[in-house]
């Protein structure tokens, strides 16, 4: 079934590269991705913490609304402040629907003449036709499904593509700019999904190869697969969407308050604006927290969350080991009353209970670019 | 001397009279990944043939071990606890997870020889 789903699979434009770098590729999503390479998880993780890591992740969606008003008209299906969003800045939201639930999460970059949306690879189509039903014809709603979206992520980042396009390093966290590396146009924006600082780059997928071996090029710079990536932002406790969120979790629930401005929440205007706005002025009835199991053993998802007498009070949504923590780690969602830092819970693995206690995210430290 | 024979479950048994050597295959390890945590049985348990023994846990899959054979658990390797990489260094050599004494001789003549390994996973890849 795997090798079915994999012969049919949609291929990146980096997918002969993938396979010269001897990597093993697996369907995500619809889409031949690379898991990890000879070099192994545990390696990629720790080298994208320490150097630099390169990854593809073209599968995603990128979307441009075109016309005027598209960032007032986005604000109908998003909780977030498009808006108020400068030019050449980036902001995360959701896509929410009318209970409060989460279709989708995203990225908004507002730029000259458009705003550019990047979405989830398995989310892409609906939040297509999502968008055109709801927008179209007074907002053009554009899927690039030629473009290669790269992530150069790591300490080493903004060296590496300096080299390439000195004062990129300039870029602040969450900005973006059209930069030529390599001389090929790229859009580049200064963010990720790995807890660290670096970039992510949008390019023509006919270029995508020749940018992707020039960055490999660099010393620093190793490939990276999705395994790492998921440990990578597991660690810095960022969602995963279809685990960590979905219809069945809101905004307020999943501790994304903070991607809600001011105006948006007095104002509503957002599907499930009545739900997510009682939630952030009283508090969710549960939380998504971190989780620390003790000793070795990885929880996973799908593992029921016990309260200090035994009852079953929630699941893991995303769990497993954390390279730099150096320890199993994972989040779930727990009753508020049981969400402070400290509190004592069981996790049930095998049939066994192991003991857990809720812990602070994110797990390792963030170190973004701020000036 | 001693003989190795092999499951469809990718674990080994190497048999030195009546005790058989378990552990995972090297193929068993590469398509796991970095392993990060080994679970072993008690000491003078007793396991049927196919019966969850051990659990062997990388960072992307957690993967249960099941006994060749049945029979009764004689020792543990407690040094691939302690360093649950060691599987992806010597999966088939010092990495082996535990010992069994056999409760029946012909289960293990059963199994396949490493030849017979060797094409069934050809046949996977």
């Amino acid at each position: 079934m795997t090798e079915d789903a994999l012969a049919n699979a949609l291929r990146t434009p980096l997918y002969n590269l993938h396979l010269e770098l001897g990597a093993r590729m697996v369907p995500f999503a619809g889409h031949a991705m690379p898991v990890q390479y000879p070099t192994g998880i545990l390696f990629e993780h720790r080298h994208t913490r320490d150097r630099a890591g390169l990854f593809d992740v073209s599968h995603m969606g990128q979307v441009r609304l075109l016309g005027a008003g598209a960032d007032i008209a986005l604000e109908r299906l998003v909780p977030g402040d498009i808006v108020g969003l400068a030019g050449n800045r980036q902001r995360y939201t959701q896509f929410t629907e009318a209970g409060g639930g989460i279709l989708d999460d995203l990225m908004v970059t507002r730029r000259e003449g458009d705003l550019l949306l990047v979405v989830n690879a398995g989310c892409k189509a609906a939040d297509v036709a999502h968008l055109k039903a709801a927008l179209e014809p007074a907002v053009r709603v554009e899927l690039l499904s030629d473009r290669a979206l790269l992530a150069l992520q790591g300490p080493a980042a903004a060296a590496v593509l300096a080299r390439l396009a000195p004062g990129v390093e300039r870029l602040a966290f969450m900005a973006a700019d059209a930069v030529k590396l390599a001389g090929i146009e790229c859009w580049v924006s200064r963010s990720g999904y790995t807890g660290e600082d670096g970039y992510e780059i949008s390019l023509p997928g006919e270029s995508a190869s020749d940018l992707a071996r020039r960055l490999l090029s660099q010393a620093e710079v190793k490939p990276i697969g999705l395994g790492a990536r998921d440990t990578l932002r597991l660690e810095a406790g960022l969602c995963l969407y279809g685990h960590d969120i979905d219809r069945t979790t809101s905004p307020a629930e999943a501790g994304l308050a903070w991607s809600i401005g001011k105006r948006r929440r007095q104002q509503g205007g957002f599907p499930g604006a009545a739900r997510i706005g009682a939630e952030l002025a009283h508090g969710p009835a549960r939380r998504r927290v971190g989780l620390l199991p003790q000793g070795r053993q990885p929880v996973r998802e799908g593992a029921v969350i016990l309260d200090a007498e035994g009852n079953a009070v929630g699941r893991v949504s995303s769990g497993g080991f954390g390279p730099s923590a150096d320890r199993p780690i994972a989040m779930g969602y727990v009753p508020a009353g049981l969400a402070m830092p400290g509190t004592p819970l069981g996790l049930e693995v095998r049939g066994k209970t192991l003991p857990a206690a809720v812990a602070r995210l994110p797990f390792v430290a963030h170190r973004y670019h701020r000036d | 001397m001693s003989e190795t024979r092999f499951t469809k479950d990718h674990e080994w048994i190497r048999l030195d009279g009546t005790v058989g050597t378990c552990g995972i295959t090297d193929y068993a390890q590469q398509q796991l990944g970095d392993v990060v945590f080994v679970e072993l049985p008690e000491i003078g348990r007793k396991v049927a043939k196919g019966e969850q023994t051990a659990v062997v846990e990388s960072v992307k899959a957690a993967a249960e071990i099941y006994a060749p054979v049945g029979g009764e658990v004689v020792a543990t390797n407690a040094a691939i606890v302690d360093e649950p990489a060691k599987v992806n260094a010597a999966a088939m050599g010092d990495a082996w997870f535990f010992r069994l004494r056999l409760a029946d001789p012909r289960e293990f003549a059963a199994l396949m020889s490493d030849a017979e390994y060797q094409r069934f996973v050809e046949g996977l890849q």
